[in-house]
């Protein structure tokens, strides 16, 4: 009996090799029998379709949104002009579940929080659709395992391992040059969004997860752990060291706007517009694409600790996880030098 | 008419008393914040002291338009909802009655779809707002119902469902990360982006709106007997509705612009003070504005300090205005009959 079941586990472990579908777990515990070799893939919200582009591109049926115009130079071609089909999580839009069908997907994938919502989704979906439809922990401490997870699901092992070894370093050199960093040096940082800059992800908040694992202090502490919207006089009452936006009009006007003087990150010009081709650097979405945010911060932040060359850096990352290396121009225009 | 009012006042202590309170409010609002200002502070930068620089920033860039803003939106919206109950002759009716707010409301929410400028979003809601409301005139007109109560009330109830639906369309369509936050959030109406720009631009639609009101007060109070009683009092009841509409439209949408959608002050603040001045719209008029002004700047001044995170004005009216509505109405059923 025990040598049947040795012999069932091996078989399954073999699997991809096979035109044959395997059960895997999901993160809500959910066993789902999944094609061995999943070829047309929808992703159910932005932080999924990342992940999933960086890993698989070919097997994408579409985006959750559309790219934008700007987006295009940092995507591979086949992969820029896909279509928008909608998104399962989240708020706001949903998916017409023929239109999902109409795309005959293999698998559904979703990469982000796990809770009773999203698993109860995933459930119904399958049910309704006939799709199977796995969840993976997208949280930012489980970055690296969740590349593994995702990349092993696509039945792409090796691509996985050279996106996670890449993450892995990454993240062990944060921890290296933050070591040498004490907490009286690292800045507090507020996250402006919105044109007015009144938005801010608070302390808690997974938009703002990346400010934490930076090292840095995130100044809005408030009642909630989502988008919260202060007054201008709030932010002077935390007079942060550092302003990150990822809103253009306000990284333009902010220091002409009266009520943001005499704030200590205005009135030292740092204000940091965070690039947001093809990916957002600090969330839009929560995904991969925040590990160039990461370095990208510990330049910004910590300047005379960070070492090596941000747009090498940056473009050896875009050419890894993205398939395109910008050159010298569109590097620039990215980073807004 | 002594049973009109308390007698133990007179109107004119009375205006007194409530613009004093008014005054009383203003200054609590600039003395208190998330920034910490010691009384002192506030008091030197207001003299004119302007060694601290970010001391006069927080005080002359920040709190102080915000508090005049909130004087503004609560004056407006007050003298507009107690113009509108007298005119329809409905102690039901608010502002929003003919489509204003959803109108608005549907401009600002289509400039924040657009990524229009901040400024841009503010004039596209209150010109939408100005022509729900002439779009439901013109059209009583156009139905010959030639500025009848009910016909007018119609009107601007289907026309403000047209334009709530557009309000949800706009909702579907915007970016969930970005724009449907901060949609969702100017719906529920806030302070927190007040700036002198923005006082500067409302005061003057207050101004044009409500001072024809003062002017005509004794001609509008007539209206609450009907339109026969007014003609035979020498007052043409069709123009002087449609020019109170207008003016109360005008104020309306230049505080839903600056402001969002603010419930229940149009509504409460005229009761309040009716209970203190009785029905008549020359006393009522005064006695709201002032009590409006003072309510909204003690409103947001709670809505910026009870949390880090601001509070949307919308959830606090209707939170004080439910309650207070209910005892105003339990106390002061007799305050309308009469």
């Amino acid at each position: 009996m025990i040598h049947l079941r040795l012999l069932t586990a091996a078989l399954l472990l073999a699997a991809p090799a096979v035109a044959q579908d395997r059960i895997v777990t999901d993160a809500t515990g959910r066993a789902v029998s999944v094609p061995a070799d999943p070829a047309r893939v929808f992703a159910a919200g932005p932080p999924a379709a990342t992940l999933l582009y960086t890993l698989k591109p070919d097997a994408m049926v579409g985006w959750v949104t559309a790219s934008k115009p700007a987006d295009k130079p940092f995507l591979r071609p086949q992969a820029a002009d896909l279509p928008a089909l909608g998104r399962l999580t989240g708020r706001g839009d949903t998916l017409n579940l023929e239109v999902l069908l109409s795309a005959r997907p293999d698998l559904i994938v979703d990469y982000g929080t796990v809770n009773a919502t999203y698993a109860d989704l995933a459930g119904r979906i399958q049910d309704q659709a006939g799709v199977p439809y796995v969840l993976i922990d997208g949280s930012f401490a489980d970055m690296t395992e969740g590349i593994r997870r995702m990349a092993n699901l696509l039945a792409v092992p090796d691509r996985g391992e050279v996106l996670a070894a890449y993450t892995e370093r990454t993240l062990a050199d944060l921890d290296a040059l933050l070591a040498g960093i004490p907490q009286d040096a690292r800045p507090t940082v507020y996250l402006a969004r919105g044109p007015e800059g009144l938005e801010t992800p608070a302390r808690g908040s997974i938009n703002a997860e990346i400010i934490e694992r930076v090292g840095a202090v995130n100044v809005a502490q408030a009642e909630t752990r989502g988008l919260a919207t202060v007054s201008p006089e709030q932010v002077q009452a935390w007079a942060p060291e550092v302003i990150i936006t990822i809103d253009r009009d306000f990284a333009a006007n902010v220091g002409t706007m009266p009520e943001w003087q005499g704030i200590p990150a205005v009135k030292n010009g740092r204000v940091y517009l965070a690039p947001a081709a093809p990916f957002g650097f600090i969330d839009a979405p929560p995904s991969v694409n925040r590990l160039i945010g990461l370095t990208w911060l510990a330049h910004k932040l910590y300047p005379d600790a960070a070492t090596g060359d941000l747009r090498a850096e940056v473009a050896r990352f875009y050419d890894l996880f993205y398939g395109v290396r910008p050159d010298d121009a569109a590097l620039s225009a990215l980073l807004g030098e | 008419m002594p049973r009109c009012r308390p007698c133990w006042v007179s109107d004119r202590a009375l205006t007194g008393l409530l613009a004093v309170g008014l005054i009383a409010t203003l200054i609590l609002g600039a003395a208190v914040g998330p920034f910490a200002l010691s009384p002192a502070t506030v008091l030197a930068v207001l003299a004119g002291e302007r060694s601290d620089p970010q001391a006069v920033a927080v005080l002359l860039n920040i709190r102080l338009p915000r508090v005049l803003a909130a004087a503004v939106v609560g004056a407006a919206l007050a003298a507009a909802g107690a113009a509108y109950q007298t005119v329809f002759r409905n102690p039901l009716v608010s502002p929003d009655i003919l489509g204003v707010s959803a109108g608005a409301g549907f401009g600002a929410v289509l400039g924040i779809l657009l990524g229009l400028p901040v400024m841009a979003i503010q004039m596209l809601g209150f010109g939408m707002g100005l022509a729900t409301v002439g779009l439901v005139i013109g059209l009583t007109l156009a139905l010959r119902g030639g500025g009848q109560v009910l016909m007018i009330v119609l009107c601007g109830i289907a026309i403000g469902a047209l334009a709530g639906a557009g309000i949800s369309l706009v909702k579907l369509l915007a970016d969930p990360e970005q724009q449907l936050p901060a949609i969702t959030f100017w719906l529920m109406g806030s302070l927190a982006g007040a700036k002198r720009a923005d006082v500067a631009a409302a005061l003057p639609a207050l101004l044009i709106g409500i001072l024809p009101l003062l002017a005509l007060r004794w001609r509008i109070g007539l209206l609450a007997m009907g339109d026969d009683e007014s003609r035979a009092m020498g007052v043409d009841a069709a123009r002087l509705r449609v020019l109170v509409i207008a003016c109360a439209t005008l104020m309306t949408a230049a505080a839903v612009a600056m402001a969002g959608v603010i419930g229940w002050v149009g509504l409460m603040v005229p009761h309040m003070a009716r209970l203190l001045t009785g029905p008549r719209f020359d006393r009522l008029l005064p006695a709201a504005i002032l009590i409006g002004a003072g309510f909204m700047v003690l409103v947001d001044t709670a809505a910026r300090t009870i949390a880090t995170l601001e509070v949307p004005l919308g959830i606090l009216t209707a939170v004080l205005g439910a309650p207070v509505f209910v005892w105003l109405l339990a106390k002061g059923a007799r305050a309308w009959s009469e």
